[in-house]
């Protein structure tokens, strides 16, 4: 079993999952592990770690912004699986590689496979790599032991539903509402058919995002989902933050955790 | 033979595909059946091609270059004169026939992303004449390079959105509009304006621009009485290049020229050239030729043409290169330029710097090929770059 599959295993019938998404590299390599590090002790459960890359076509400013400061610093698949394998020696948190599809396909998914499995990543998510498309990708991915974990949408059909719940292990992630990565004043309306939609396909658990960044909205995704993942708010607080990220981002971190249950302290 | 229609999911060979988040697969199957019913109805075909003759202008004439030619003193050198329609570029085409499709799917939102402001203006035109909202993104550095265009644009009732990430160019207005696609996507008709992005867009955009070359044959034959022996066309995304080469690939005598921007010089990120500069990989949907680092971050381009400078080539010029039936080639700023002046000259024609290229390419080409036909693609005319003729020609 996964690190991922243990975690929300768990957590089952306790409380949700905090998944927090960070880009490797912003605002420095060295930095970011100390991020992570500081995201646990906030009380997030899964790190999304993603790949920056120079045509982020699903994400809104706040990401965009990230992802060029870590292009600024010179990150690459390379430098994030190093800043993965960094984490690792301090944490056991699961770790989910988030990425669009181009680096990884210059990469190799062959040596990406290992490579990653290697550096203690569990599995990995590719914003723009439809299932249809995946097919190929999957056994190499699948063969280190990694986690495969597909998005699905308010505009997702019944029978895209039931493809992408085929196609995923370790938990599907739900985008709350049609519209790229940022916060959101309310939960869209879409959020809740969406959950219960995928329920009839799958048991697999259900993270729900995009747009949630105050407790209130984590307390309310929480109690629909098994999973809030939290990307551009955690985001803004690094670009807000240059000198002391990691302290910024445990404080912001924390009275999330403790509306949806997960505060360890 | 090599097959022209790609495969259920849209690939051509290895190429295309449709790499996309996952809201926009759904609204991309819809497209994709919609415009499949359209293009089997006889009223849209019959409304599309009304529009086409009387709103556009076609068809388009094919122009003998006598002084040219005779200059040249080798290849007869005939202009498929896109440049004579409606809007002054073939962009028209394919904006007419998706705002149909549009329309069939209740859409009454446009978007659309622009490089040089010729496929802005077409789209901002058809919007006009059916009364529908539209956005246009442009990269600023585009905008500087093409204010008249962003001008007719705001004139004919559109919205030009600046976009200012990355190289301010085409590549970054094709990413702000995937933005705006992927959050209104219920009311809004993405118009893409090239034989890029993911299927069923490479397609439908070649099927519209099919005209180009399905005219240019016919003339040819009754004007020639034989087949030309190469057919020159530019190629940004490639869209006016697929739409004349489509007719000719089954005559595997008839040699298929595209020509790419060699802009300032071979290195990376000083030019478009994507078949010598680049490998294959993923960018706004399609799998295709690319200009990449080594990490797969997408380069910056360069080329003294907005419409020609983006980083990925549309994914059926990819596999017409991989089966050795097209060939690409690419032409500098310069011998753009120089092309243009020629022409400009010898046959009181001004095209647009991308449509340049292909001349230029012609040009070369033609001393060394006594007995042959060319044909050249003019795709637009060169109204729209007269800042940047002014400012690259000083001796004017």
């Amino acid at each position: 079993m996964s690190r991922i599959q243990r975690l929300f295993e768990g957590l089952q019938g306790k409380r949700a999952a905090l998944i927090a998404y960070v880009t490797a590299g912003d605002p420095s390599p060295a930095v970011t592990p100390s991020i992570v590090w500081a995201l646990e002790r906030g009380g997030a459960d899964l790190i999304e770690l993603g790949v920056p890359f120079s045509d982020p076509i699903a994400d809104g400013p706040v990401i965009q912004r990230g992802s060029e400061r870590a292009l600024k610093a010179g990150v690459n698949v390379s430098k994030t699986l190093e800043i993965a394998r960094e984490i690792r020696q301090k944490s056991t948190i699961p770790i989910l590689l988030f990425s669009y599809l181009n680096p990884l396909l210059r990469y190799g998914f062959a040596r990406l496979a290992q490579d990653a499995a290697a550096a203690g990543v569990d599995g990995v998510l590719l914003t723009d790599l439809s299932v249809e498309e995946a097919e190929e990708h999957l056994p190499a991915l699948r063969a280190a032991g990694l986690d495969t974990v597909f998005l699905a949408a308010p505009t997702s059909p019944p029978e895209r539903l039931r493809l992408v719940a085929k196609y995923s292990t370790g938990f599907i992630y739900l985008v709350s509402r049609t519209g790229v990565t940022g916060e959101q004043s309310s939960l869209s309306d879409a959020a809740g058919p969406l959950v219960a939609a995928m329920r009839g396909e799958t048991s697999l658990p259900l993270a729900l995002g995009f747009g949630i960044s105050t407790p209130e909205q984590a307390a309310q995704v929480a109690r629909l989902a098994d999973g809030v993942v939290i990307g551009s708010a955690f985001v803004r607080v690094i670009e807000q933050h240059p000198d002391d990220a990691p302290a910024a981002i445990e404080a912001f971190a924390r009275p999330i955790a403790v509306a949806i249950g997960s505060s360890k302290s | 033979m090599i097959s022209s229609q790609p495969d259920s999911r849209g690939h051509f060979g290895p190429y295309g595909g449709r790499y996309v988040p996952e809201v926009l697969m759904a609204p991309l199957e819809t497209l994709q059946k919609a415009y499949e019913e359209a293009r089997v109805d006889p009223s849209f075909q019959a409304e599309l091609k009304d529009l086409l003759a009387n709103f556009a202008g076609r068809p388009t004439p094919l122009y003998y270059c006598r002084r040219l030619s005779e200059q040249l003193g080798g290849a007869r050198i005939y202009l498929k004169r896109e440049d004579l329609l409606h809007t002054g570029a073939h962009k028209i085409n394919n904006c007419l026939g998706q705002v149909l499709v549009a329309r069939r799917m209740g859409k009454h939102r446009i978007i659309a992303e622009t490089g040089a402001g010729q496929h802005g203006v077409a789209t901002a035109t058809v919007c006009a004449l059916f009364g529908l909202d539209c956005t246009v993104y442009m990269g600023e550095e585009d905008m500087r390079r093409q204010r008249l265009n962003v001008f007719r644009m705001g004139l004919l009732g559109a919205k030009v959105v600046g976009v200012s990430a990355g190289s301010k160019t085409l590549k970054d207005a094709v990413s702000e509009a995937m933005r705006d696609w992927v959050t209104n996507v219920s009311t809004t008709h993405y118009l893409l304006g090239s034989a890029l992005g993911a299927h069923p867009y490479p397609m439908m955009v070649r099927d519209f621009h099919r005209v180009i070359g399905d005219e240019a044959r016919a003339q040819i034959l009754e004007r020639e009485n034989r087949l030309p022996d190469r057919v020159f066309a530019c190629v940004g995304g490639g869209s006016n290049a697929i739409g004349m080469f489509h007719a000719f690939v089954p005559d595997s005598g008839v040699r298929l020229i595209g020509v790419e921007a060699g802009g300032r010089s071979a290195a990376l990120g000083e030019h478009a050239a994507r078949f010598s500069g680049g490998s294959p990989g993923v960018l706004h949907g399609a799998y295709s030729y690319l200009l990449q680092d080594d990490d797969g971050q997408v380069s910056l381009t360069h080329s003294i043409s907005a419409g020609l400078d983006y980083a990925l080539i549309g994914p059926e010029h990819a596999w017409l290169h991989d089966q050795g039936r097209a060939e690409y080639v690419n032409a500098t700023d310069t011998a753009a330029l120089e092309g243009a002046t020629r022409l400009t000259r010898t046959e009181g024609i001004i095209p647009a710097l991308e449509s340049a290229h292909a001349v230029a390419e012609a040009i070369k080409q033609a001393p060394g090929a006594a007995g042959e036909t060319f044909l050249v693609c003019l795709s637009g005319r060169g109204d729209k770059d007269m800042d940047i003729y002014r400012e690259n020609l000083p001796n004017v």
